[in-house]
């Protein structure tokens, strides 16, 4: 059968081409011509070559250096967070009912954190850790322990990583309970008769079928950590000195506060292709996972 | 020209952001003339061209960081043009991109 090719249908992608053109692959271009000069404002440019990449990669100077100090910094904070969110959330997931009216509210209070805007988080945790009118912060120095996110980089960091757990678990929460509401109940009612462990019924039925979704929860999780601004800035500002300066803010520090827009382009270049790269990992493995398991489909 | 001198353009980026459309170009002409099937190489994923000019894309950009980070950007060479052009040794890790983009393209 002959089937009529029209390809009219191609006009309505234009409007999408068309902000993503405006939104985002002008100012990309943009930022790869800032990269190459360096200016000193009224929009006036001076050809600098690889010079901000050169001094970018090398930590012996300012850029490098700072570049690499948030670098790692950041990454330890998506590998920290990472490791408390997605256990977490596994554990969260399996605890919640499965049926009655009790689900119902369980979503809607694990969904709440996830409705809040970024600096509104960042606000209500900024007064909750405050030493002399916060909840936390008041009550933890009450009983002694001396508590001050504002000049202490550990209470900095605890801050920041116990917000961003009590932001975002919920979404690993709800992909995981997700994953868990589509195994069939024959799985366990099999798993019952051959007499297998609590722990035998995670490894073997309920893991397996979350793998996808753990994978999706674990790339947005990263990606946001990664790339996280807001939060940290509203609460610490980076600080204390720049124990929680990430990428994203040194960035802007950089681009806006010092005006440096060569540097700040170089470094958005790097962190971009490194997002990327991440992206695609986590992509390819995520979809061939798909294909791999395809064919034990059938057999279970 | 005054509308776009916002976006600080010099000849270099002008020249590698061509060289890149061009490239797109061909390679979606190349889709539409010569349709492919997925295949699978050495990573054992399924890659079409596309996929593999993205991985040499990726890669050629990693390679020349990699290569300012760790070897610099000292001259290697001046061609006998006018008064001289300086060749930075950046252009070593051109091709190997390009070497690493042949191999790419045929076996991933």
């Amino acid at each position: 059968m002959d089937k009529t090719v029209n390809q009219k249908a191609w006009f309505l992608v234009l409007p999408v081409f068309l902000v993503v053109a405006f939104s985002a692959i002008l100012p990309l271009m943009t930022v790869v011509n800032y990269s190459m000069q360096d200016t000193f404002g009224n929009n006036q440019f001076f050809w600098n070559g690889v010079g901000w990449f050169k001094e970018l990669l090398d930590p012996s100077t300012d850029l490098g250096e700072r570049f690499f100090a948030s670098l790692w910094r950041n990454l330890f904070f998506s590998a920290v967070i990472l490791a408390i969110e997605v256990p977490l959330g596994i554990v969260v997931a399996l605890s919640m009912p499965r049926q009655g009216w009790s689900v119902a509210a369980c979503l809607v209070i694990l969904a709440l954190p996830l409705l809040i805007p970024w600096n509104v988080v960042g606000t209500i945790w900024q007064i909750f850790g405050r030493p002399d009118i916060g909840l936390l912060g008041y009550a933890l120095n009450s009983i002694g322990i001396n508590y001050n996110y504002v000049s202490n980089d550990f209470d900095a960091w605890a801050t920041v990583i116990v917000m961003d757990v009590w932001h975002w678990t919920s979404l690993v929460a709800l992909l995981c309970y997700a994953g868990l509401k589509s195994i069939p109940e024959a799985y366990y009612q099999a798993a019952q008769i051959d007499g297998a462990s609590r722990w035998a019924v995670f490894t073997a039925i309920q893991l397996p079928k979350m793998n996808r979704v753990l994978l999706i929860a674990v790339l947005l999780r990263f990606m946001d950590s990664f790339m996280i601004y807001t939060e940290p800035f509203v609460v610490t500002g980076g600080g204390p000195g720049n124990s929680t300066t990430f990428i994203s803010i040194e960035l802007v520090k950089i681009a806006l506060g010092q005006f440096d827009l060569g540097k700040a382009a170089a470094l958005s270049l790097v962190y971009n292709l490194i997002i990327i790269i991440v992206c695609w990992i986590f992509y390819t493995v995520m979809t061939n996972a798909g294909t791999e398991r395809r064919p034990d489909k059938g057999v279970a | 020209m005054e509308s776009i001198a916002w976006m600080a353009w010099t000849l270099p980026t002008a020249i590698f952001f061509v060289l890149l459309a061009a490239t797109l170009a061909v390679m979606t002409w190349l889709a539409i003339a010569y349709p492919e099937a997925e295949r699978v190489g050495i990573l054992r994923i399924p890659t079409t061209r596309g996929d593999r000019l993205f991985i040499s894309l990726i890669m050629a950009a990693v390679i020349h960081l990699l290569w300012i980070g760790f070897a610099g950007t000292d001259t290697v060479a001046t061609l006998p043009v006018g008064e001289g052009i300086e060749l930075s040794s950046l252009w070593l890790a051109t091709v190997i991109s390009l070497v690493s983009a042949v191999a790419i393209f045929r076996t991933v």
